[in-house]
């Protein structure tokens, strides 16, 4: 039986690798490593002579690459079609947003099902199977609408953007031809798998069942990483020379500079926000179950989507610091005009925006407490990781300069305040960030340990190595915020973050090792009473859902909008009429109108597929029921 | 039925303060418009007007303020006329230029060919720059706004002005936005004075502003030079009593050379 597993796992592993090599294997890749090197240097911003010839020799001559690559186009505003009197730039904005919120869906909602279903088949307990199907069952509708979206936004590219979806085809022909075939693969994958779910069952069949999960992974993430390597040409342009000439490198265009970066933080995103929003599909179904047995088994899938989201949420902010440090090593201006210019003052609304999930995950998770009154022992000190965690917040949401009338800047002596101007640098805001991912934690700590009382000789021991812990990493925290935030050159500022993250990753790792083992074993202090949980808890989960709906069109503004009057940077200028780059309360706007449009749909989501499990028996319509 | 319109309303007001905070929690800035190429007339133009267009480029199009200031991101340039005859010699230096000029060009458009210590690319021991070719990308200056940022670099780092003017009747360069392009400029100081509201912070004509220092006698002290250098960098020289930081930045890319000028003609003049 071991054995036979074993196959089937490497049969699975063997499958999903497959998929994954497959899209490389379809595009060009450069012949010669040397070739491969020359062809993934960035094009524009980097220190080399964007003008030098390439070094290969088998490389095509310049008059060959232009006949079979022309370069970008150089535009006029007239160039660009007008229909019917749409904004041609808020429609295809729209429209990309909302495909890319339900493809996050459901790239992410995969993942955490197929966790969910192998710890169902490694406890055997029924409750993990069941939540897992409910969550495929929202993204099957959720599917159609990604696929809906995408269409229209290849429609809406083609129609008001010909020249630069022409540009873009030459370059990535064949990884859009296999984005289409991968695209029939997730679809197979995806229905079977869902179809095939009651069908699947039981020994062998559930082993298979668990590889078409594996495989509607890799084929997923495939798809998206196809994705991002297109938006991410657009930032990062390789394999192109200054005029935008292409040198038949598709894989090099692929592998840009920023594609990894953006990949790693869409992953990690994606998971964090998948949760959310099956969260909110719990909490929906909770406040509309009228039977005890429903709501204990929402609450339970809404827990879990709370611990998915804040599980990812915790790692976030270092993917998101990993990918602005790369756009800076890409090229400082990029990095400056995000952190720096027009875009300084919405790091401030991201602030609060990652505020609101923080706080409401925490909220959620103090509610939930009180399912247990073995948990009120923990009760007192939630106000004072609520207190921490508003300060964060605060500080984080502190910026740097003021903006003041005359008399008010003259009241205050300059654009700074003389306290609270000390805030608003980035040491501070790392210091908090790291607060307040390492008391999200404390929190999850006190509520998985509510219920229990450790019987382990060395519990005493343990707590103490755990409240050192904390205690050491917290002042480690701030020492490195404050000697480099106030006492270095402006040049090291941001050199604390590492060690910074690296102290918060140590607390979260050790100590979760430290309370796993001290809690094997551990007796229960009350029952656990699921579904006791109040109302407004379930509006916690709405706000997690929809703070970071907003809060992704929020960064997709800006990291879009980087590129400033560049279709792809400094190569293919953008001539059209739209060309400047909009305020952000222009941008708050149409995030706002697209989160009202994805959220309506989302509702939509959750209503068809309460409406499915429901089976009226109408009496006297059918036939035999006449007779 | 009441479950969904609870939702649907939570939703809808979460939405409604994110929204309203970021059009009335934050100030509103609007983004400059894309550059676009403007006729200068090369020709006319007087030497000090030349350098005032390279330091108007310095601070707009060219971007170099985004990095040589005084965070730290880039060497100060405050007297790169000065040393670069030492680079030169330097035996790191891997460019070709002869002249302080040269050497100055080669820095705009190679600048990896010499990397001050300390601030070359993570990684490369200061062999590689992180600054971008300022002739192409979206910097994209062209020869006369080169010669125009050397001219203001060897100005205003004390070094001499080797720089000729372009002989072309026209060239092109950048206004700083199409709506920038189609102004007329100001035609006396008092407009440019009153436009900018620098009475709002300084005693100049009639107003009394007390945030920044009193101009009503500014050219009795001051040069023309440090006059145009405190416009255009106000943190380069803070006059005692007053905090860095205070005055925008920004000035060298709102004023027209020709406003520059006369504005720093008519500071000079104020003396009794």
């Amino acid at each position: 039986m071991l054995t036979r597993n074993i196959r089937i796992i490497c049969g699975a592993f063997v499958l999903a690798v497959s998929a994954a090599l497959m899209s490389p294997m379809i595009v060009h890749s450069a012949d010669t490593p040397a070739q491969a090197a020359a062809a993934t240097a960035p094009a524009a911003p980097a220190t080399k002579d964007a003008k030098a010839p390439p070094s290969d020799a088998k490389a095509p001559s310049a008059e060959t690459k232009t006949a079979l690559f022309p370069p970008a186009p150089k535009l006029k505003a007239e160039d660009y079609p007008t229909i019917a009197g749409v904004n041609a730039r808020v429609a295809v904005w729209l429209i990309a947003q909302l495909h890319l919120w339900f493809g996050a869906f459901v790239v992410a909602v995969p993942m955490f099902v197929f966790m969910i279903e192998a710890i169902g088949m490694a406890t055997r307990d029924k409750r993990y199977d069941n939540m897992a199907y409910e969550f495929i069952k929202v993204t099957i509708t959720a599917y159609s609408l990604t696929a809906i979206l995408g269409g229209l936004l290849c429609f809406s590219l083609v129609l008001f953007y010909p020249h630069l979806f022409n540009y873009l085809s030459l370059i990535f022909k064949e990884s859009m031809f296999a984005y289409a075939l991968l695209f029939f693969a997730e679809s197979a994958v995806l229905y079977i798998y869902y179809y095939g779910w009651h069908w699947l069952q039981g020994g062998n069949k559930k082993w298979v069942h668990l590889t078409l999960g594996l495989l509607l992974n890799a084929v997923g993430l495939q798809l998206m990483f196809l994705a991002n390597a297109w938006t991410t040409f657009m930032m990062s342009p390789a394999a192109v020379d200054a005029s935008g000439v292409f040198n038949g490198d598709t894989w090099a265009a692929i592998h840009n500079y920023l594609w990894n970066p953006i990949n790693i933080h869409r992953v990690v995103a994606n998971v964090a926000y998948g949760g959310s929003i099956v969260g909110a599909y719990a909490a929906f179904k909770f406040l509309s179950a009228r039977k005890q047995e429903e709501r204990a088994h929402y609450d339970w899938m809404g827990y879990n989507a709370n611990f998915i989201a804040i599980a990812a949420l915790l790692p976030l902010p270092f993917a998101g610091y990993y990918l602005t440090a790369e756009i800076y090593a890409y090229s400082q201006q990029m990095g400056i005009t995000l952190m720096g210019g027009v875009f300084a003052w919405l790091f401030i609304i991201q602030a609060v925006l990652i505020g609101a999930l923080f706080l409401s995950a925490n909220y959620y998770l103090w509610c939930g407490m009180g399912r247990s009154e073995g948990a009120h022992r923990y009760n007192p000190r939630i106000k004072y990781i609520a207190i921490v965690l508003v300060g964060a917040f605060l500080v984080w949401f502190t910026p740097h300069t003021l903006v003041l009338t005359n008399s008010e800047l003259k009241g205050l002596g300059g654009p700074y305040h003389k306290y609270l101007g000390a805030l608003g640098i980035m040491p501070a805001k790392n210091t908090a960030v790291n607060f307040l991912i390492v008391f999200t934690f404390l929190s999850f700590l006190f509520y998985r340990r509510a219920n229990k009382i450790a019987t382990v000789s060395w519990a005493a021991a343990g707590n103490a190595a755990q409240i050192a812990l904390f205690t050491a990493g917290l002042i480690n925290i701030t020492i490195l915020g404050v000697y480099y935030g106030y006492f270095t050159n402006t040049v090291y500022k941001v050199a604390a973050s590492v060690p910074q993250v690296l102290t918060t990753l140590v607390i979260i790792i050790i100590s979760t090792v430290i309370d796993a083992f001290m809690y094997r074993g551990a007796k229960e202090v009350a029952p656990l009473r699921w579904g006791r949980m109040p109302d407004r808890s379930q509006y916690a989960l709405f706000l997690l859902a929809v703070s970071f709906t907003w809060l992704m069109g929020l960064m997709g503004y800006v990291r879009s909008g980087i590129r400033q009057h560049w279709h792809v940077s400094n190569i293919f200028r953008d001539s059209s009429p739209d060309a400047f780059t909009p305020g952000l309360g222009y941008a708050a706007s149409v995030v706002s109108v697209g989160t009202i449009l994805f959220m309506a749909m989302v509702i939509f989501v959750f209503w068809l597929s309460t409406i499915s499990g429901r089976h009226p028996t109408v009496k006297g319509y059918w036939k035999e029921q006449a007779a | 039925m009441i479950n969904f319109l609870k939702v649907a309303a939570f939703s809808l007001f979460v939405i409604a303060g994110f929204w309203g905070f970021s059009n009335w929690g934050i100030p509103q800035i609007k983004p400059e418009p894309p550059p676009v190429e403007a006729k200068l007339d090369l020709g006319s133009m007087t030497m000090e007007q030349f350098v005032a267009l390279g330091g108007k480029i310095y601070n707009g199009k060219g971007t170099c303020t985004l990095c040589h200031n005084a965070m730290g991101r880039a060497p100060m340039l405050d007297k790169v006329a000065t040393i670069s005859a030492d680079r030169l010699k330097d035996a790191r230096y891997k460019g070709t230029a002869k002249t302080v000029e040269e050497y100055l060009l080669e820095s705009l458009v190679k600048p990896s060919a010499f990397v001050v210590s300390g601030f070359g690319k993570s990684g490369t021991n200061d062999t590689e720059s992180p600054m971008p070719d300022v002739s192409g990308g979206g910097i994209g200056l062209n020869e006369s706004e080169l010669k125009s940022v050397i001219a203001y670099l060897q100005d205003s780092s004390g070094g001499e002005v080797t720089v000729e003017i372009p002989k072309m009747e026209s060239a092109a360069a950048d206004s700083g936005g199409a709506a920038k392009a189609e102004e007329a400029v100001l035609k006396t100081p008092e407009a440019i004075v009153a436009k900018h509201a620098c009475g709002a912070c300084h005693v100049i004509g009639n107003q009394a502003g007390t945030i920044g220092p009193s101009l009503a006698k500014i050219g009795a002290t001051y040069k023309k030079d440090y006059l145009r250098q405190a416009i255009i960098d106000p943190d380069a020289v803070v006059a005692k009593g007053y905090a860095p930081g205070m005055m925008p930045k920004t000035y060298g890319e709102q004023l027209k050379a020709a406003e520059l000028e006369m504005l720093v003609n008519y500071l000079a003049g104020l003396k009794k």
